[in-house]
């Protein structure tokens, strides 16, 4: 199969291109060793079918960053069978800079003038034949968007693929030539291919080829001390670069013809330009950014909409009704505990008052269906003996009533039936209080769906007569473990798009130019904030998203602290702990611990970032040398595709690594040392709780190790299944909660707060070791989900391992922090010595005053 | 002459010369910034720095700390 590789500058429409030609046969890897996207596809409609791959969008062909080595060692090293320029033919000039480095390489070439849509629109013409014949070069007028002429291209690309063509510069004019040609006969005389190519590097003293052809190198050095040109001196880069564009300016740019209006305006504003005057504004430009970032999080995570319950749009008038169905203005002074009210539906119904005495709500008291299609209520129904029951008239949905704390329950006999009794519309959208925002109707659509899954397996188990384990380990540890880490999967999808579109329209270029002023203090560039606030959301997008960022050490320290935003999962960690305290204290207020913990996860991302820098992560502030693009609609294909990409990898993720980590520990937690399976009522005999007694000592100085006594294993083991899904952790209170009083808490009626209760009362765990408990698990290793994605976007495996390290000590070290200082005032004056030490040694071996070992 | 992170927002001018360090130069040069290009300060970031440049048909935004190897002489 012929090989056709796309090449072309950031923002000219590559990928719209590549995502035209290939469509639905594209796939995305990475490139072997770096976490640039490598994507490739099938083109059908020439004569042969054509694999294109599409490389990563380069300015030059220099070897500077990482995108551009892939480039120019592709093009030389795999020999495709043709190269497609793509060149952007509103800025044509700068395009095609690339295009006479291209050039210079003996492969078969045509240049793709994409958006000659835009060019027209502006009122400009651009003469493509004179391009031709300019350059040598098949040259074809396309719009990549609107597919159009895309046949046309191909067919005359696939023509010049079976021609050969020779290398050609445009430095033919230059003092330099002398040099080049020697240089070329010398690297010929090795039996180097693309010789030209090569020997103009060699005349720019490239870093790889001067590696790579040392002889021929010491040449240029010799002849550089004899050259003087009058306006660059013996700066031969200078010299190339400035030949290039000089010849650009020469004979290419007199293929534009521009309207008249555009020669006597030398600026003209367009509709980019207005867009920007209002999103870099001076005062408004950081505002309207907030308000940007507010209004993502709203669509992806609110419950909410716009805050529509809670103006009170959808309050209802609560009423009780008379058997006849009157209205009865009941409150609570003329309430009468021997009359029956009802409620709209004429169901017999119990009543709560609000604490100013007016009515708050009426429920229909739950009732059953006998045999005869008689409504008995459940305390009946319970005391009947040996009675059938069903959910609904006509004997359809059996089901037993069951008395649990002095409470009447349900008991459904199908799995599947006790699901489809939960759900309603309200599930997905929730119009009965407010309004869902669109990231949570996806998330609660998947979630039915799933739970149904999950019923259905279990009453199909249920009917083979399947042996408990199998069943729990089917259904809780294989499907439960899946399902928790896909559940996730429609908020980052969702979040993922928006942020695609601000990428895609140019404005996250525009976020950075905002923001570069504040990130570059801590070693960082404006690029980086979106990943860290990305976090907020969810780690996973966070981290892919760092694929933005040029510089490797800057992408490391970033993935590295992005955990520490503290994500959506990890706010019930926050609300129910806090909650729990403030119970337990009996005063202070939850809200403002739950800030406080966010702020500490900022400070130490801060810190660490600041630390990383300056030590291990040492590096320049890499430089802000940036275009930035005209703003563009997003296009819906390349969107759909690019989060289609997205969904593929995520989903292979979750059923190889993370469901693998799932079932490890749902295993160690319903299995005894002897292997005997165990249910969740009593977990207190598992591996697991056996380890994380175990383990408990090592958090003693965080305040929950063994100072706790016989249940202190419970946070220990509660911070490990929080691995799966952080908010594992306060369910894993409300399951252990049957151990220590016997009953399971459910966790979902108070936000867990009665299970940290329980856990608080079993322990005697104090205040600071309850809050560095929540600093520990903000901070520690994420869910695996996270883990999985930071170790396939940092690459080596040398940098995850330091990673997970890096998590682990960190949350130790601001735990232990937090648990100290809290039990103890005066530690804080211990800790801000050693820091200030730490501090004082880091300085002082960066300004070299004091040295380590071997190393100058 | 004058150094392009001098400039003040709507100025224009010629580029002469670039120095500095050689990553950042080849960075420059490979995005335009060449002697003999036309330049034009369309403006400053909110806080002050990076600035943002007209350069051969499109927009540049660099560090003022990376203006500053860039010698210019200012159009009137």
């Amino acid at each position: 199969m012929k090989k056709f590789c796309l090449v072309g500058n950031p923002n000219c429409g590559k990928t719209t291109l590549f995502n035209a030609l290939t469509g639905s046969t594209a796939h995305v890897g990475n490139w072997p060793g770096v976490t640039v996207d490598k994507r490739e596809g099938v083109y059908k409609k020439c004569a042969e079918p054509i694999s294109i791959v599409d490389l990563p969008g380069i300015y030059s062909l220099s070897p500077y960053t990482p995108e551009e080595v892939i480039a120019r060692n592709y093009i030389i090293d795999e020999a495709p069978d043709l190269v497609i320029n793509i060149v952007d033919a509103t800025n044509l000039e700068r395009n095609l800079y690339l295009t006479t480095q291209i050039m210079e390489i003996d492969v078969p070439m045509v240049i793709a003038l994409n958006m000659i849509d835009e060019v027209t629109k502006q009122g400009s013409k651009i003469d493509a034949d004179k391009l031709e014949r300019s350059t040598g070069v098949p040259v074809v007028a396309i719009s990549a968007l609107r597919e159009t002429n895309l046949d046309d291209l191909m067919a005359r690309a696939y023509e010049a693929s079976n021609k050969k063509r020779s290398a050609k510069t445009v430095l033919e004019d230059t003092a330099l030539m002398h040099l080049v040609g020697d240089c070329k006969i010398a690297l010929e005389g090795q039996k180097v291919s693309n010789s030209l190519f090569h020997a103009i590097k060699l005349a720019e003293l490239d870093e790889l080829e001067v590696k790579a052809h040392p002889d021929s190198a010491k040449m240029v050095e010799e002849f550089k001390k004899t050259f003087n040109d009058d306006d660059f001196g013996s700066d031969f880069e200078a010299i190339v670069a400035d030949a290039r564009y000089k010849y650009i300016s020469k004979y290419y740019s007199c293929v534009v013809s521009k309207t008249d209006k555009e020669k006597t305006t030398n600026v003209k504003v367009t509709e980019s330009d207005k867009i920007d005057k209002v999103l870099t504004h001076k005062v408004w430009g950081i505002p309207i950014f907030l308000a940007i970032l507010f209004l993502i999080f709203h669509m992806t995570f609110s419950e909410d909409l716009f805050y529509l319950g809670t103006m009170g749009v959808f309050d209802k008038e609560v009423l009780a009704y008379d058997q006849a169905g009157n209205v009865l203005a009941v409150t609570k002074d003329n309430f009468d505990e021997n009359f029956s009210y009802y409620t709209k539906g004429g169901d017999l119904a119990d009543l709560t008052f609000d604490d100013d005495g007016s009515l708050a709500s009426v429920e229909a008291i739950p009732y059953v269906y006998t045999n005869d299609n008689k409504k008995v209520f459940l305390k009946e129904a319970y005391e009947t003996e040996n009675g059938r029951f069903f959910a609904k008239e006509n004997g359809k949905v059996p089901v037993t009533v069951e008395k649990n704390d002095g409470e009447y329950a349900i008991v459904y006999d199908s799995a599947i039936d006790e699901f489809s009794s939960e759900v309603t519309i309200n599930t997905f959208f929730g119009y009965e209080e407010s309004v869902y925002s669109l990231g949570v109707v996806l998330f609660n659509t998947l979630d039915t769906f799933t739970g149904f899954l999950s019923a259905c397996a279990s009453q199909g188990l249920a009917q083979l007569n399947a042996s408990e384990w199998l069943t729990g380990l089917l259904v809780d540890g294989i499907l439960g473990g899946l399902f928790s880490v896909l559940s996730f999967l429609p908020q980052i999808l969702v979040l993922f798009m928006f942020f695609s579109v601000l990428e895609d329209s140019g404005y996250m270029a525009r976020v950075a130019f905002i923001l570069d002023r504040i990130f570059r203090k801590f070693g960082l560039s404006g690029r980086a904030f979106m990943p860290m606030i990305m976090g907020f959301g969810c780690s996973v997008p966070a981290m892919i998203n760092t694929r933005t960022l040029a510089d490797q050490k800057e992408r490391t320290a970033t993935i590295r602290v992005i955990p520490f935003f503290s994500c959506g999962a990890k706010l019930p960690i926050l609300t129910a702990v806090a909650g729990g305290i403030i119970q337990y204290a009996g005063s202070g207020n939850a809200d403002v611990i739950t800030y406080s913990m966010y702020v500490i996860g900022i400070v130490v991302a801060i810190i660490s970032v600041i630390l990383m820098r300056s030590t291990t992560m040492k590096g320049e502030v890499p430089p802000f040398i940036m275009e930035l693009p005209a703003y563009r609609l997003p296009s819906f294909k390349n969107l759909m595709l690019h989060l289609w990409d997205k969904t593929k990898h995520f989903i292979k993720k979750a059923f190889t690594i993370i469901l693998a980590s799932t079932v490890v520990i749902w295993f160690v937690s319903h299995f005894t040392w002897n292997w005997h399976f165990i249910g969740d009522a009593e977990m207190n005999q598992s591996i697991l709780a056996g380890l994380g007694g175990l383990i408990q000592p090592l958090f003693t100085p965080l305040g929950f190790g063994s100072q706790l006594g016989e249940w202190g294993w419970v946070f220990v083991v509660a911070a490990i299944t929080g691995l799966i899904a952080k908010e594992n952790v306060i369910a894993t209170f409300g399951t252990l909660a049957a151990c220590i009083v016997g009953a399971v808490i459910d966790t979902e009626a108070d936000g867990g707060v009665s299970a940290v209760m329980q856990m608080i009362n079993a322990t005697n765990i104090t205040v600071p070791a309850l809050l560095a408990f929540i600093a520990f698990n903000m901070t520690t290793i994420p869910c695996f989900a996270a883990v999985a994605t930071a170790k396939s976007e940092l690459g080596s495996k040398k940098t995850f391992n330091g990673t997970l390290i890096f998590w682990i000590v960190t949350s130790y070290i601001v735990a232990a922090t937090i648990y100290c200082v809290g039990s103890w005032w005066w530690t804080s004056f211990i800790f801000a010595a050693v820091w200030a030490a730490v501090i004082t040694l880091i300085v002082l071996v960066n300004k070299g005053k004091i040295k380590f070992g071997k190393r100058s | 002459m004058k150094k392009l992170s001098e400039y003040e927002v709507g100025e224009r001018g010629v580029i002469r010369s670039v120095a500095g360090e050689q990553k950042i130069r080849r960075r420059l040069f490979d995005m335009g910034v060449t002697p003999g290009a036309k330049v034009y300060l369309k403006k400053r970031a909110p806080l002050g720095d990076p600035i943002e440049v007209t350069l051969r048909g499109y927009e540049l935004s660099l560090r003022k700390t990376e203006a500053e190897a860039v010698l210019t002489e200012v159009i009137k």
